[in-house]
């Protein structure tokens, strides 16, 4: 198992090695620099100094070597858009906040995704499987914009039950939670209520039947863990997804979370920035892969790795 | 002979896209106590479809058993069984072992934990007293070191030591009916045997009365006491395992049997196969199923359903030819005699 690990971090390393020096060349292949639009307007001198200052003047491999040396002190430098800003000090201000919001939706969508899953499955064919179909082509289908607005028109400006959008209270979680929930819901239902039908196919559920259990027994014993291996699967994804894909709900509602400064960070080519972000997604989901698999051999034993137990 | 299970005009049909599918067409018969009747015909004739029905382990509304089968499990109608009862009697008073000893077992539960189970819910028996009796099962059914292997995920051991612990498992509450659904046609033939000599064994010491669901004939030869040959969703011929191999009237029976490649003196002589196929289950049958591919077939085979006729206290088959006005034909033994 030790040995196991050793291989697992090393691999993790290489691969981490690689998505950043990839990112680094894209990033620079791009036309353009963060100093290009503001820097026109500048007599020569003050230019050169500028790029001078930001290092930005050297080729672009020295560049690289030297972010490489700072990221080995785990420096991730400043943002080269807005002075005096560490990129990881924002990723630490921010990125909290994406992962409090991202989170609680993801864990109520995913609970609520698995029993509605469930109950489809169970319900194959009457109406309980037939609403919640429409409910999963709903939530996978509406864009988020579409939805976050009809949600504050609703909430905010009809009923005015909740804040349209904003930060600092509990209840401004409440919208965004909402409107997150919606889609992990969807995906998690179809995942689950697809993988349980098949695993109510399989010959041991017969022979749990023929044993004599009663069909709730049959399911939370026999079917419910063989079911949720894809649902574990896709959920190494959302969990990163928190951070990624919250872009348009984070600006909408106007939360300050890492989604807004990766993006527009990407636009005004801020390389640092985007350097710092690209790391810290690396990272999460490097990790998340290793705890994905630790996982993978808690619910099956055939999975697990030689030696260890 | 104490009857332990009786079967009469058992239906069974599906519901496809198709049609209805009548795959179990008015099948009945007697089990005794602590006996082996096997049940034995082609791939689709009804025999599995028939041993599923008797623990009613069919799902409606897809699969219907209709409702004047008959199936009564020592006096008591199992087709009129509530939730309760029918679970109290499958794994305890019936149980079933499958086919494929690869899929039967649930891949991410111990196979101690999975003989367990029943144990508990049957016997009433607590988690340390159901781990000893699953130990005793396995060492019962040969697995090597019980102590150890009670805590194995099915991957980790063979096909041969899976099938046994299926059978472990399903005889651990001890029941009085076994059904085995092809035990051994997942297996490599020299597991086959070493299987087959286990239940053999396991049912003299407990009197289980075992139903064996093949299409083996050398199997059934060694193990049954009674056969019944089934085509089409119906029970053609049925007697002893001596009748069946040594008097059998049924021209289908004579087609199984000439199917078995004999140990002959020179292997240059082609294997026999029964040409045709058999008839679609979806359309109505009112004649014999067996005509169409029948060498023997005359004219009434095709327009009516022969009835069973007895020909001694156990051997009784469904065949014109056994009509008094019959031609007298030349049967399968004549044949190997020449």
């Amino acid at each position: 198992m030790a040995k196991y690990i050793v291989k697992r971090v090393l691999a993790m390393l290489l691969t981490l090695f690689v998505v950043v020096s990839l990112t680094f060349f894209l990033v620079h292949a791009i036309p353009g620099d963060p100093l290009a639009s503001m820097a026109k307007a500048l007599p020569q001198q003050t230019r050169e100094a500028y790029y001078a200052r930001y290092g930005l003047d050297k080729p672009v491999f020295e560049q690289y070597v030297l972010y490489m040396k700072n990221l080995l002190r785990l420096d991730l430098g400043s943002s080269l858009k807005f002075a005096g800003r560490s990129v990881g000090g924002t990723i630490a201000s921010t990125a909290p906040i994406s992962g409090l919001v991202g989170g609680i939706a993801l864990l109520i969508g995913t609970a609520v995704g698995v029993l509605l899953g469930i109950l489809a499955a169970l319900n194959k064919g009457k109406w309980p499987d037939q609403v919640i179909r429409v409910v999963a082509i709903l939530g996978t289908t509406i864009p988020v914009f579409v939805l976050i607005s009809l949600f504050q028109l609703f909430f905010a400006v009809k009923m005015g039950w909740l804040p349209s959008s904003g930060w600092g209270k509990p209840i401004h979680l409440v919208m965004p939670v909402m409107v997150m929930c919606i889609g992990t819901i969807a995906t998690y239902s179809r995942y689950v209520r697809t993988s349980m039908l098949e695993t109510l196919d399989q010959d041991y559920v017969l022979t749990a039947r023929a044993k004599g259990l009663s069909e709730f027994k049959i399911v939370t014993r026999h079917v419910l863990r063989n079911s949720l291996m894809p649902a574990v699967t896709i959920f190494v994804s959302s969990m990163v997804g928190i951070f990624t894909g919250a872009f348009i709900t984070e600006q909408m509602f106007s939360i300050p979370g890492i989604g807004f400064y990766y993006i527009t960070s990407i636009n005004q080519r801020d390389y640092t920035m985007v350097m710092g972000t690209t790391v810290f997604y690396a990272v999460l989901f490097i990790v998340m892969q290793m705890v994905l698999d630790i996982i993978y051999t808690l619910i099956d034993p055939r999975i697990r790795v030689a030696g260890g137990k | 002979m104490d009857r332990i299970l009786n079967v009469e005009n058992l239906q069974v049909s599906f519901h496809t896209y198709a049609g209805e599918v009548r795959a179990v067409r008015g099948v009945s018969f007697e089990l005794g106590r602590g006996e082996t009747l096997a049940f034995v015909g082609e791939s689709g004739c009804g025999k599995t479809a028939t041993a599923k029905a008797i623990m009613r382990l069919w799902k409606p509304p897809f699969v219907e058993i209709k409702s004047d089968s008959v199936v009564e499990y020592n006096g008591e109608d199992v087709m009129k069984m509530d939730k309760k009862r029918l679970q109290s009697l499958r794994g305890n008073d019936i149980s079933m072992i499958f086919q494929d000893p690869m899929t039967s077992l649930n891949p991410t539960m111990t196979v101690g934990k999975q003989i367990m189970e029943g144990l508990q819910l049957h016997r009433g028996l607590n988690k340390a007293q159901a781990r000893e009796e699953a130990i005793n099962m396995l060492r019962m059914v040969k697995i090597p070191v019980p102590e150890k292997n009670v805590d194995s995920y099915p991957h980790q051991l063979s096909g041969g030591m899976r099938q046994r612990v299926m059978i472990a498992m399903a005889l651990a509450c001890q029941p009085s009916i076994l059904i085995a659904d092809e035990p051994t046609t997942a297996l490599d033939v020299t597991i086959q045997a070493q299987v087959l000599d286990l239940l053999q064994e396991l049912k003299t010491q407990l009197n289980t009365a075992i139903i064996l669901v093949t299409h083996d004939l050398g199997v059934i030869a060694n193990f049954a006491d009674r056969v019944q040959v089934m085509y089409a969703g119906q029970v053609v011929e049925r007697g002893t395992t001596k009748e069946i191999f040594n008097e059998a009237k049924h021209p289908y029976t004579w087609a199984l049997l000439n199917s078995v490649p004999a140990l002959a003196t020179e292997n240059k002589q082609e294997l026999y196969a029964l040409k045709g196929t058999p008839p679609d289950l979806i359309l109505p049958l009112n004649h014999c199923p067996f005509a169409a591919r029948c060498e023997y077939c005359m004219g009434i085979c095709r327009e009516q359903m022969p009835e069973e006729t007895t020909l001694s206290g156990t051997h009784k088959v469904s065949c014109w030819l056994e009509h008094p006005n019959a031609p007298k034909v030349e049967s399968f033994y004549d044949r190997r005699k020449k």
